[in-house]
């Protein structure tokens, strides 16, 4: 079961979202992560759902959502180089003393620290999942407080041919 | 009130229309109507409430507006779509929010599966109320979203016209199906100008009508090299129209048909390519021809479960060619070689151009020694009066002439074995959903399109106590419908289920306590007649088609009757339980 990352563009109406994630739980599709905004594109707005299936199940998936109304393009991106990128903001417990320990490793990561207070930092990460999922594993011995993920949003390499 | 009065006369069509079209300032509901009836639309099925009681205000006195009020909203929705079955135009119904519109859902999901093409109307709380658990409001929009092609909340009157316009639209083109609006009481009396939108703008919705030529190529090219080709026809065939196209394609490439339940109309019976219904409860020949198959074309079919049965072992020789308006139907359920996406009637139309026979003859030959050797049987006995025997005798004194609905369940399958269909959309029935209920009403709306033709509703003792309130509708309206009731006094699929695949271990199937139906349809001052035996049947049959008005005849008949041949769930087609066929 590869994992797929696929962007849709859809109309920029209420209940879209609903109408999106409706159509994946009840075919029995997967979907690990969603994340939903503006497009390029004044009315519509675009959807990247991460998923998982074979061959057939993202042919099916493509299909299905084509036949929502509202829906005017779906592209697996991850039939072509892409850039992936979420962002995840981690609540980290540090006494002042650990400070510099957690200040060495949001460096190395290139991440920041975008909020400091008596015993905990909030720490911003953007990257792929998998460097999420480091910086995640190395920040759990100081002891994370919080975490959230926005979910991948993601798009092709380059520029398409037109 | 005659039937004729609730069905608007077409001859001063453009006169309306003029009328219709002014820009005059008008409430939501008044936009409706007119809008309504711009679309063409004849007649609509319906139950009123609170929520939509504007909408009914401007009913009263509108000459123009024809609406039929049913009994229930479920035999509204029923009937708006055995009208859109019958004709191939959108079927309307309009239901108040809450209880109203919730009683709509069975009916919504029966034309989704279906593809059947429904506006429907419902009434909300006013806006300022969604979302505050108002009296009866339901979040109607989210229950149907799985079961609509698409659904409106309309927060405007000005987005009213054109959102009735894209309903329209939507329902009746591509795979069709029932499009849901919903109207908050306020907006349905919110006043502003009439704005009739001459075009419909859906940038994101435009359904493929034309073939790819090349796919087209490639199918005609494969029948040409086909020794064992099989035509699965679907209800795809009698949506689009395209049963002359079919026949053309028949005749040139002289393939067998198959024709699914929904498709039974869309080819004549008793043509002799013809090898009746496949799947669970079809033919010996039909099974045997899709297990034996080179070539297998579908046209307008989705290879539902109950056609292919067991799909590890479905048509293992055959190539697979999928004609369907509907690209994801293709590679769904089976491996495709030759997908050819677009309206069947067109790819028919353009195969016709070029196609060739396959080589068929030897194969052809064979399928003619099957038909021959197992034609569909049952054990007849002179002092019983068997179901099939009824259906046969309904058959033949109409000559396939007349319009067929079913419920749902043994007499279902009798029907689409024993009744020799000859036009297109003469049977409406629900094939996806299998929606018990559904017969009797489904034909009210039939009739309701043709005022003038006879119109059968074949049902069973169980279906006919689902919807049966609706005998008023007839009565009132002198709506000839001729209603079978063939009551075996159990719920007779289930009862054959429990007696082969649960030893005779009978739950719940007993029907007794069932009213008496004749004196059921006389009270609602419907004509009612009763037969035991062969005897009777002919002659109370006789005596029901030479009644002007609605009948409801009673055909009683033997609790123990299976409906052969079967093959049982998880089994493949060839793995067929003859029984009383044989």
């Amino acid at each position: 079961m590869m994992r797929h990352v696929i962007s849709i563009l859809v109309n920029d109406q209420p209940g879209v979202l609903q109408r999106v994630a409706g159509l994946f739980g009840r075919r029995g599709f997967n979907i690990e992560s969603i994340t939903v905004g503006a497009s390029e594109e004044p009315g519509l707005s675009r959807m990247v759902i991460v998923t998982h299936g074979d061959e057939k199940t993202m042919e099916q998936i493509s299909k299905q959502l084509y036949k929502l109304i509202d829906v005017a393009k779906v592209v697996d991106l991850s039939q072509n180089p892409m850039v992936a990128r979420e962002l995840a903001l981690i609540k980290v417990g540090a006494e002042p003393s650990e400070r510099p320990e957690v200040f060495g490793i949001v460096e190395t990561f290139r991440a920041s620290v975008v909020d400091v207070a008596s015993n905990t930092l909030i720490v911003q990460v953007v990257g792929d999942s998998d460097k999420i999922d480091a910086m995640v594993e190395l920040l759990k011995p100081y002891g994370i407080k919080e975490l959230t993920r926005t979910g991948v949003t993601a798009m092709t390499r380059g520029t398409l041919r037109k | 009130m005659s039937i004729q009065s609730v069905v608007s006369s077409s001859q001063s069509r453009e006169e309306l229309r003029q009328r219709l079209l002014q820009p005059d300032e008008i409430t939501g509901s008044e936009i409706l109507l007119r809008t309504l009836l711009l679309e063409g639309v004849e007649c609509v099925f319906g139950y009123p409430g609170g929520a939509v009681l504007y909408i009914y205000d401007a009913m009263h006195g509108n000459p123009d507006f024809k609406h039929l009020l049913t009994r229930h909203e479920q035999g509204a929705i029923h009937a708006a779509d055995g009208y859109a079955r019958s004709t191939g135009k959108v079927g309307v119904c309009i239901a108040t929010s809450g209880p109203g519109a919730t009683n709509l859902v069975t009916g919504i999901a029966t034309a989704y599966m279906d593809s059947v093409p429904l506006v429907c109307i419902t009434g909300n709380v006013p806006t300022s109320l969604i979302g505050t658990d108002a009296f009866q409001e339901a979040d109607i929009i989210g229950i149907t979203m799985p079961i609509t092609k698409h659904s409106y909340l309309v927060r405007d009157a000005k987005d009213l016209a054109r959102i009735i316009r894209e309903a329209f639209h939507i329902a009746n083109t591509g795979r069709k199906g029932p499009v849901l609006i919903d109207i908050p009481k306020d907006v349905s009396n919110q006043v502003t100008k009439f704005i009739y939108p001459e075009t419909i703008d859906l940038p994101t919705y435009k359904p493929t009508v034309y073939p790819n030529k090349l796919q087209v190529d490639r199918l005609l090219a494969a029948i040409e090299e086909a020794e064992r080709p099989v035509i699965l026809a679907g209800g795809g065939v009698v949506y689009a129209d395209a049963s002359k196209e079919l026949m053309e394609f028949v005749t040139k490439t002289r393939i067998p048909v198959t024709t699914t339940l929904l498709g039974l109309s869309g080819f004549p019976s008793a043509h002799e390519l013809s090898m009746g219904m496949p799947g669970m409860h079809g033919t010996k020949t039909a099974n045997y021809a899709l297990q034996n198959a080179d070539l297998l074309i579908s046209i307008g079919a989705r290879f539902d479960d109950r056609v292919t049965m067991k799909l590890d072992g479905f048509a293992p020789h055959a190539k697979i060619a999928h004609i369907d308006v509907d690209p994801a139907e293709i590679g769904k359920n089976v491996k495709t070689a030759i997908p050819v996406v677009g309206d069947v009637k067109e790819v028919l139309k353009l195969a016709n151009l070029k196609a060739r026979p396959a080589k068929s003859e030897a194969w052809l030959q064979r399928i003619a020694e099957m038909k021959a050797q197992y034609p569909f049987r049952y054990k007849d006995a002179d002092d019983q009066l068997k179901p099939q025997y009824v259906i046969e005798m309904i058959s033949e004194t109409t000559n396939g002439d007349a319009y067929i609905t079913t419920d749902v369940g043994q007499h279902q399958m009798w029907v689409a074995q024993f009744y020799k269909f000859r036009n297109p959309r003469s049977l409406i029935t629900s094939g996806g959903l299998g929606t018990m209920g559904f017969g009797f009403p489904s034909a009210i709306g039939v009739q309701m399109a043709h005022p003038d033709k006879l119109v059968i509703s074949i049902n069973g003792d169980g279906g006919m106590q689902m919807c049966s309130q609706e005998l008023a509708i007839c009565a009132i309206n002198n709506i000839p419908v001729k209603i079978v009731v063939i009551n075996n006094q159990v719920l007779g699929m289930v009862r054959q289920w429990q007696e082969l695949i649960y030893d005779s271990r009978y739950s719940h199937i007993d029907l007794a306590g069932s009213p008496d139906f004749v004196k059921l349809a006389e009270a609602y001052g419907v004509k009612g007649l009763r037969a035991t035996t062969k005897e009777e049947a002919r002659a109370v049959w006789q005596e029901a088609l030479n009644t002007p008005g609605p009948v409801l005849v009673e055909f009683v008949v033997p609790k123990y009757e299976n409906v052969y041949p079967m093959v049982p769930q998880g089994n493949t087609l060839d793995q067929m339980i003859m029984g009383d066929s044989e």
